[in-house]
């Protein structure tokens, strides 16, 4: 019970800051780059899921993000479907897919999950690259028309920074209580041991394609809200590099947290901001995080945040105790 | 039609030995230690970009370049088991997926930045004359990858079952724990196994460049069908392999030839997929039952 009050609190502080945050940017060219962070965040959660509560890897995520966007670019911009409809379209599309191929990778473990993954991932993009009649190849897809609603339309980034944090702070939400819930616990069963988890009655082989396919849909909703809110794709948007950079969201954050996915979505989307003198280092920044974070912190920023401030808190109390003998 | 399928057929060879000796790389470095190093690719991009670098910035004779360049990756290779896998013994494979992935953009970033983002050609090892062969048109520097390839299996066949420490790796790929109770050094072998590795991946970098240009980022594709050619052979370090790789480099020349010249890569990977897809243990191997 005070758990759940205290996680209340969390969300509640969490909401507040999002939603006033806008008001020190307002229109600024900061406030671009924190939809960006929202986007982010949000397939960072998506991956969490599967990566830290279930423990398999995923390399081809940017393929489930690119086909949502691809999907709801190609049928609003050239086939004039609503938006909204579109996104719906998207999800369910990618969903279908994700289920389809998760029975087959998901039989695979480590390494070559890994792997199998990755080629998914690559031959999405090779297919972005090369059906130019349909998404544009290369050059990309320009023309993809903002969310409306009614006269209302999410044409500016304020407008979209509502947008894409509010569904954004929903998948936190909904994200916790799954992994709190009988289903979370049988996931992190599996994470532990499968064989032991299918002893206790999981049935691992469905769940773990349950959560690869909600992971996936929910990596279409946020391509499908980045393509109305950016208005043009490339394909270069969803390449293997892009799906390092989530892999890297998720570690750096700290897998298997509520909120490491915003921490790791927080920090590697603002890092390059503030790193522009860098420029180019920035691959070299993400390879030495990744490296030396799964080395010497493996739980992440979520975790050197609570244990930080368990050691103030620690040493607070000693002194406390301290001053009271001396 | 029949001479374009030799045509097909012959540059598919040359390929698939390039990617045979890849796939031996990351056999070897699985075996002792049961590891996918995903900087595989990045050892291959070594080999092709330093000799470049030997060549156009110092003016090495080619000879010499190579040579230095596979000395440099292979000190890379070492230093990177030292630096980045030898300090985690225990870690799960998740974190050694990611580690891996970690140093080879670490290694590709750091490549970009010292020489640029720019393609460069090294010079073939001797004429650019086409030879004809049955009607079909062969360059000498596919011969030399294949004389080449051949060379470093044989090489490698004869380390591993003729020689102590060859002997050793073998024994700790079957069980690293018996192996180190029988007074094998295991991290030792380890060690060695990354620099066999990295040692053949520049190899493959640099007999390639001459044909296919090298640049910072050819690594990531010809590292991934390495990795292919390797799970097609079931993970050995030997002829599977070499066979695993060859059936690559075919199917993929004869799909892009006669198929469609820009799906030529999502071949390779539809192949990887269906293998593990369907055969998981490699094409010639028995499934193993997993241990709990």
């Amino acid at each position: 019970m005070l758990k759940g009050n205290k996680n209340l609190v969390t969300y509640g502080m969490l909401s507040g800051i999002v939603m006033l945050a806008p008001l020190f940017f307002a229109g600024g060219y900061l406030l671009n780059v924190l939809v960006f962070v929202g986007i982010n965040t949000l397939l960072a959660v998506a991956l969490n899921l599967l990566l830290g509560f279930a423990g398999q890897i995923s390399l081809g995520h940017a393929a489930f993000f690119g086909l949502g966007a691809y999907i709801s670019g190609v049928s609003t911009a050239t086939y004039g479907v609503n938006p909204w409809a579109a996104m719906l379209l998207a999800a369910v599309a990618v969903g279908l897919v994700a289920f389809a191929i998760g029975f087959p990778i998901l039989k695979l473990k480590g390494h070559y999950l890994a792997m199998a993954t990755l080629g998914f991932g690559i031959i999405v993009y090779i297919v972005f690259n090369e059906t130019v009649d349909l998404t544009g190849g290369p050059s990309g897809l320009s023309g993809i028309p903002s969310f409306t609603v009614a006269d209302f339309s999410f044409d500016s980034d304020m407008k979209n920074y509502y947008l894409i944090w509010g569904i954004t702070l929903v998948a936190i939400v909904l994200s916790a209580n799954l992994v709190n819930s009988r289903i979370g616990r049988a996931l992190r069963s599996i994470h532990s041991s499968e064989v032991a988890a299918r002893v206790m009655g999981v049935n691992v082989r469905l769940l773990k394609v349950q959560i690869f396919t909600l992971s996936a849909v929910l990596s279409s909703i946020a391509g499908s809200l980045y393509a109305h809110t950016m208005t043009f794709i490339s394909p270069t948007s969803f390449g293997f590099n892009f799906s390092v950079e989530l892999l890297t969201m998720v570690v750096i954050g700290g897998l298997g947290s509520i909120l490491g996915p915003l921490l790791g979505a927080g920090l590697l989307t603002l890092l390059p901001e503030f790193l522009r003198t860098f420029q180019d280092y920035d691959i070299i920044v993400y390879g030495l995080l990744l490296v030396l974070m799964t080395m010497y912190l493996p739980g992440g920023l979520a975790s050197g945040f609570t244990a930080m401030c368990a050691r103030i808190r620690s040493r607070f109390s000693r002194e406390v105790v301290k001053n009271a003998q001396g | 039609m029949a001479h374009q399928i030799l045509q097909y057929m012959l540059s598919g060879l040359s390929t698939g030995a390039i990617y045979s000796l890849i796939g031996i790389g990351f056999a070897i470095i699985y075996n002792s230690t049961g590891i996918i190093n995903f900087a595989q690719g990045e050892f291959v991009m070594l080999g092709g970009m330093l000799t470049y670098v030997f060549l156009a910035l110092f003016d090495f004779p080619l000879p010499a370049a190579m040579g230095l360049a596979v000395v440099l990756t292979t000190a890379v290779g070492v230093v990177f088991e030292r630096l980045a896998i030898r300090p985690l013994r225990n870690a799960t494979p998740l974190s050694l997926v990611i580690i891996t992935i970690g140093g080879s953009i670490l290694i590709r970033g750091i490549a970009m930045l010292q020489f640029g983002k720019d393609t460069h050609a090294i010079p073939a090892f001797s004429s650019n004359e086409p030879l004809t062969l049955a009607g079909a048109t062969v360059l000498p520097q596919h011969l030399w990858i294949l004389g080449i390839t051949l060379c470093i299996i044989a090489v490698n066949r004869f380390f591993f079952f003729h020689t102590i420490n060859g002997k050793a790796m073998r024994a700790c790929s079957h069980n690293r724990r018996a192996a180190s109770l029988v007074g094998i050094g295991v991290k030792r072998m380890v060690l060695i196994s990354f620099a066999i590795s990295s040692a053949m991946g520049s190899v493959a970098g640099i007999i390639t460049a001459p044909l296919t240009m090298t640049s910072y980022d050819v690594g990531i594709m010809l590292g991934l069908k390495g990795f292919c050619a390797a799970i097609i052979g079931g993970m050995s370090s030997g002829i599977g392999t070499v066979f695993g790789g060859l059936l690559l480099g075919v199917l993929e020349s004869l799909g892009a030839g006669l198929i469609s010249s820009g799906y030529k890569d999502a071949i390779a990977f539809i192949i990887l997929l269906l293998i593990l897809f369907i055969r998981p243990q490699g094409l010639f191997r028995k499934a193993e039952t997993e241990r709990v």
